[in-house]
């Protein structure tokens, strides 16, 4: 538990001193309706970083999971809208996809970058296919779900901390996700100890798939339509989530809390720098530059941790 | 490297069918034109592509996703130091390739600086670079200067001038990639880094200059693609990314690294449009399109990588 | 060996051997371990006891004869190994790594038996170890590492552990972890366990082993009771039959000193020092860090000052889609670059010249260099080296896979290239390379143990040097 600690030190600061410069700029914003503007679009962002974090938990890396977020949206704003039981099965062979190409990419040892990259180009294709122009309507009860006012704390924050434990039973508690973990770390002794690691980054990849659906739906749920270009900042926004919530690249090292609160913050950074009156334009920059700070203080503390 | 069939060809048989594929429907009389829109569209791809190329010949993890942004960032800015005015027009090249100088210098900085893995450094690298561009052109669309205008639009020979400019660029790069020591150096980095360093190769040089020289290759298709439309646009690097990558595997370059293939990058460069526009011709939207170019991809790095196991 | 008065064997091999390709490993071994025994495994580098061991945990098939196992496969049987590299997940804790071989450990409530049993095992393995069990493994030293895995290869459950092999397991621990290690291998023996000990500290294994087996060349060469064997006899056991006095023109003029390291490797310019000891003891880490301290990474004009020959031919040598003229060239490229160029007629011209000097068994130098048989590969990477007129060159373990005739070749170039004032670092696992030496350094646990020159590298000299010969720690 002390090293869980010290790796989410950094991912909690962030987001506390990010937090407490809002509500200095805007204390209007220390308020439920307040917290639930600022967070509202946190749910979608923080269900892909977990997407994506399982991916770069068996050391690979998914470029396409903007666009099948997309997909999964318009999916849920037609099929699922109009015939709940297609719209469940295509979902379904959506997840069975991710599972197939996790499995791929092990068996033959293809490269993921190009892979999910191609899958990007498939799966816009088929969002387009699937809504050519910006419609389609949210099923009654996600909408519902989605704008519930729970007492106490708002949707946003109550679903993220609910996501936050959920993901870290599964990944950082259970036996599967322990395995999982270990092809990151190790997955010469995962064979050797007797795994198949085709099989096990099938599941990761599969998992991935489910989270990638979840997000696509809760996206819905709050946009009210969809289109095919929804969620394509999801890509780059899910990588940082999940290095801001002091993820690595590689060897397995992740943490789903830290993915969470990575995806937070980087909702309030969009929503501070709109408080600041900065102009959008520098919101991108702004993430960017967020990056390569935390990548810095993280090797900082490192060096000193090993000096 | 021996043997009766080389690697690109297959890029280029792939492409002449789908021109064919496309003339068929089309009617003979718009094969000249096709050919031209070809040419031309595919020089901004092998622009880019030479530059990735160079970059994935570096081995596993080696992928430059800040070529879009470059492009985007060059271009903006030299149009706009440009102002559309006469005679500014080598002043604008030189600010592009230089904004292609600095952007790769940020992007080696940051992988060594950092530690981390290329992919990481270009995208966050890659971000700061959109914002650049979208602050300084702030949705204004300033025209290039008539000369670079017409220019690019042109043809020499029978050849739009774009073209002859990506036909130079790959001569040059066919030179650096077989003949020089740089080739040599980058091809042996790719194969194994640990046995090209102890075999004396100086890695991290080499690693620096081909950033640099992927980031200024950017900066140049992004200058031109600038002056071909008539402005820059801020996702005009957009479709480059994919665009990129997918040159490099179709033309023949190994994804693992080591080794590149100049050739290729033009075949595949043209079969990438041809299949665009023979989809279109076909009467097929813009989802099929996607899918299909997405699944030719896969199937191509899967089959590569097939007949690598089975070697 | 009279099976029917011993308890049934947990593990039965007969006849069984192991070939890679052409490459022999392991050829008719007959050997079979019961309850209560511990055997101890020694042999030189490349005798074949890895190999053993991999048929022993089922990690590999056995090409001819069979491998039984008492309760049919290995997991099942209670086989446990601790491999000499690191195999725990780094990522993990120690709790957590228990995953992987204790199939049982299923679900969510899994974390407490774990907790449970790894605690339990380290307590008997290593009193007051002062591990924690919720410890990440990559923050813990080298030590602690060794020790989790150790344990982890004696923790009850998921079958309980019936013969546990483990291979160098003090490599990383001090005296009194050793001590404990060896005691609790004592208790486990006693108590009906079997264990397969394999050391390069001889004090060890005669503290421990009831039984020894001697391994060479692939086959076992002698299999008694632990008794049965003095010290030197067992040294003797493992060695060749020695070659003396064949090292001729042995230069005594030294040049200036042209290598000193901080660990105390120096070099006179024109001398041949051989790099002694057993393999991995960090002879090969020596000579990288050497090697890349006096080269640089940025730039890549001007004289060569040093080279290297690599040993691991596919790890740091060959560049395998490359021809044979391309590999030999890549070294000294910066000498036939003319304006950033590769002159490729000069390049052609010097890969044939030293076809011809060194033997390359090719009709062209630019087919590929996978088109060589191992030998001929390492003669081109020899030429690489030689081809760039560095000063000095360093050698890793460069004659693996080569053949008797191409050896006394090699040997004779490199005694004509010091003659003419270069100097050979030259790691080498065989006695026999390095008594053409003029010095050798014998590394023991990645430091300098001794120091021989002259007559004095003889094949017993380094063998005594690379095993420890004193008592038992602890």
């Amino acid at each position: 538990m002390r090293r869980l600690d010290a790796r989410l030190l950094l991912p909690v600061l962030s987001l506390a001193l990010l937090l407490a410069a809002v509500f200095w700029v805007q204390p209007r914003a220390m308020s439920y309706t307040g917290l639930n503007l600022l967070f509202n679009l946190a749910v979608p962002i923080a269900l892909a970083t977990i997407a994506q974090m399982l991916v770069i938990m068996v050391d690979d890396i998914d470029l396409s999971i903007g666009t099948f977020v997309s997909f999964c949206a318009c999916v849920t704003a037609t099929v699922l809208h109009d015939s709940p039981l297609l719209g469940v099965l295509v979902l379904g062979a959506a997840v069975a996809v991710y599972a197939a190409l996790g499995a791929l990419i092990e068996a033959r040892k293809l490269p993921a970058i190009v892979v999910t990259l191609g899958m990007s180009f498939v799966w816009a294709g088929l969002a387009v296919l699937m809504l050519p122009a910006p419609g389609g309507a949210t099923p009654d009860w996600l909408r519902t779900l989605m704008t519930v006012k729970p007492p106490l704390l708002p949707m946003a924050i109550l679903a993220c901390v609910l996501l936050a434990v959920v993901s870290h039973l599964l990944v950082t508690r259970s036996a599967l996700g322990t395995r999982l973990r270990a092809v990151g770390g190790n997955a010469r002794s995962v064979a050797r100890a007797g795994w198949s690691v085709v099989r096990l980054k099938a599941v990761a990849y599969g998992l991935a798939g489910v989270f990638g659906v979840l997000s696509g739906m809760a996206l819905v749920g709050l946009a009210t339509s969809a289109d095919a270009n929804i969620a394509l900042r999801y890509t780059l926004l899910s990588i940082a989530g999940v290095i801001l919530g002091g993820g690595e690249f590689t060897g397995g090292r992740v943490s789903p809390v830290g993915a969470v609160i990575g995806a937070l913050t980087l909702t309030l950074a969009a929503s501070f720098l709109s408080f600041l009156r900065l102009s959008p334009d520098w919101q991108i920059g702004a993430q960017g530059a967020i990056l390569v700070l935390v990548l810095a203080a993280r090797l900082l503390v490192r060096r000193r941790a090993v000096a | 490297m021996s043997g009766l069939v080389r690697p690109w060809s297959w890029a280029f048989a792939a492409a002449g069918l789908t021109y064919a594929a496309t003339v068929a429907l089309t009617g003979v009389q718009g094969a000249p034109g096709l050919l031209v829109a070809t040419l031309t569209f595919a020089s901004f791809s092998v622009l880019v592509g030479l530059g990735q190329m160079a970059v994935i010949t570096l081995g596993p993890g080696n992928v430059d996703l800040s070529i879009p942004a470059v492009m985007t960032l060059a271009g903006t800015l030299s149009l706009k130091l440009m102002d559309g005015a006469a005679g500014t027009e080598a002043w604008g090249l030189l600010a592009a390739l230089g904004i292609g100088l600095g952007a790769g210098a940020a992007n080696y900085a940051l992988i060594l600086l950092l530690r981390i893995p290329p992919i990481i450094a270009t995208l966050s690298a890659s971000f700061m670079f959109q914002s650049l561009a979208v602050w300084s052109n702030r949705g204004l669309r300033i025209k290039p200067p008539d000369t670079l205008a017409t220019f690019s639009t042109g043809a020499t020979l029978g050849m739009p001038n774009l073209a002859w400019i990506a036909l130079l660029a790959a001569a040059v790069f066919w030179v650096l990639i077989e003949r020089s020591a740089y080739g040599r150096r980058l091809s042996a980095i790719g194969q194994n880094a640990r046995a090209a360093r102890l075999a004396g190769v100086p890695v991290e040089g080499v690693r620096a200059a081909t950033y640099l020289l992927s980031a200024v290759m950017a900066a140049l298709a992004g200058f031109w693609l600038a002056c071909f439309s008539g402005g820059a646009a801020l996702n005009m690097g957009a479709e480059y990314l994919l665009m990129s990558i997918a040159v490099v595997v179709i033309g023949g370059s190994s994804i693992a690294g080591g080794n590149s293939n100049v050739p290729g990058i033009w075949g595949a460069a043209m079969f990438m449009f041809l299949i665009v526009s023979m989809l279109n011709s076909y009467g097929l939207g813009a989802g099929v399109r996607l899918i299909l170019t997405g699944a030719v991809i896969i199937a191509i790095v899967a089959a590569a990588s097939g007949r690598r196991a089975a070697a | 060996m009279d099976l029917s008065a011993a308890p049934a064997p947990i593990v039965a091999l007969a006849g069984a051997g192991r070939s890679f390709g052409a490459v022999r490993a392991l050829a008719g071994v007959d050997l079979s371990i019961a309850p209560g025994e511990c055997l101890g495994l020694v042999g030189h580098n490349g005798a074949g006891k890895s190999t053993l061991v991999n048929l022993v945990t089922g990690a590999l098939a056995p090409s001819e004869g069979s491998v039984r196992h008492a309760a049919g496969d290995p997991r099942a049987s209670g086989v446990r190994w601790v491999a000499q590299e690191l195999s725990l997940a780094p990522n993990l804790t120690v709790a957590e790594n228990l995953i992987l071989t204790q199939r049982d450990l299923r679900g969510l409530g899994w974390r407490n038996p774990a907790r449970a049993r790894i605690r339990a095992a380290l307590d008997r393995v290593f009193p007051d170890h002062g591990l924690d069990a919720d410890a990440t493994v990559a923050d813990l030293t080298l030590a602690q590492r060794q020790m989790a895995e150790i344990a982890m290869a004696f923790a009850e459950g998921g079958p309980d552990p019936r013969l546990v092999i483990l291979d160098e397991p003090t490599s990383s621990l001090d005296a009194s972890r050793a001590g404990q290690l060896l005691e609790h291998v004592r208790r486990f023996r006693d108590g009906g366990g079997a264990i397969v000990f394999i050391s390069h500290i001889l004090g060890e294994v005669f503290a421990v082993a009831t039984r020894i087996v001697v391994m060479r060349d692939g086959r076992i060469v002698d299999d008694r009771p632990a008794g049965g064997f003095t010290r030197s006899g067992l040294v003797e056991a493992m060695g060749h039959v020695v070659r003396g006095g064949d090292r001729t023109e042995r230069r005594n003029d030294k040049g200036p000193e042209v290598v000193a390291t901080a660990e105390g490797l120096r070099a006179h310019a024109g001398e041949v020092v051989g790099l002694a000891g057993l393999a991995g003891h960090g002879q090969a880490e020596a000579l990288a860090r050497l090697f890349l301290a006096r080269t640089s990474a940025w730039r890549g004009r001007g004289p060569v000052p040093v080279a290297f020959v690599a040993g691991d031919r596919a790890r740091d040598g060959v560049l395998p889609l490359w021809s044979i003229a391309r590999n030999l060239s890549l070294a000294g490229l910066s000498l036939l670059t003319r304006a950033g160029l590769v002159d490729r007629g000069a390049e052609g011209a010097l890969a044939r010249d030293w076809r011809g000097r060194i033997g390359i068994r090719t009709d062209d130098v630019d087919r590929p260099i996978l088109s060589l048989s191992g030998g001929n590969q390492q003669k081109v990477l020899f030429a690489r080296a030689l081809a760039t007129e560095a000063p000095i060159v360093l050698m890793d373990d460069p004659m693996r896979g080569v053949d008797v005739g191409t050896k006394a070749e090699v040997y004779d170039m490199i005694r004509a290239e010091a003659a003419r004032g270069r100097t050979f670092l030259w790691y080498s696992t065989e006695a026999e390379e390095m008594t053409l030496c003029d010095r050798a350094y014998v590394f023991r646990n990645g430091r300098i143990a001794a120091e021989l020159a002259g007559a004095e590298i003889t094949e017993e000299r380094l063998l005594a040097a690379s095993f420890e010969m004193g008592e038992v720690p602890g």
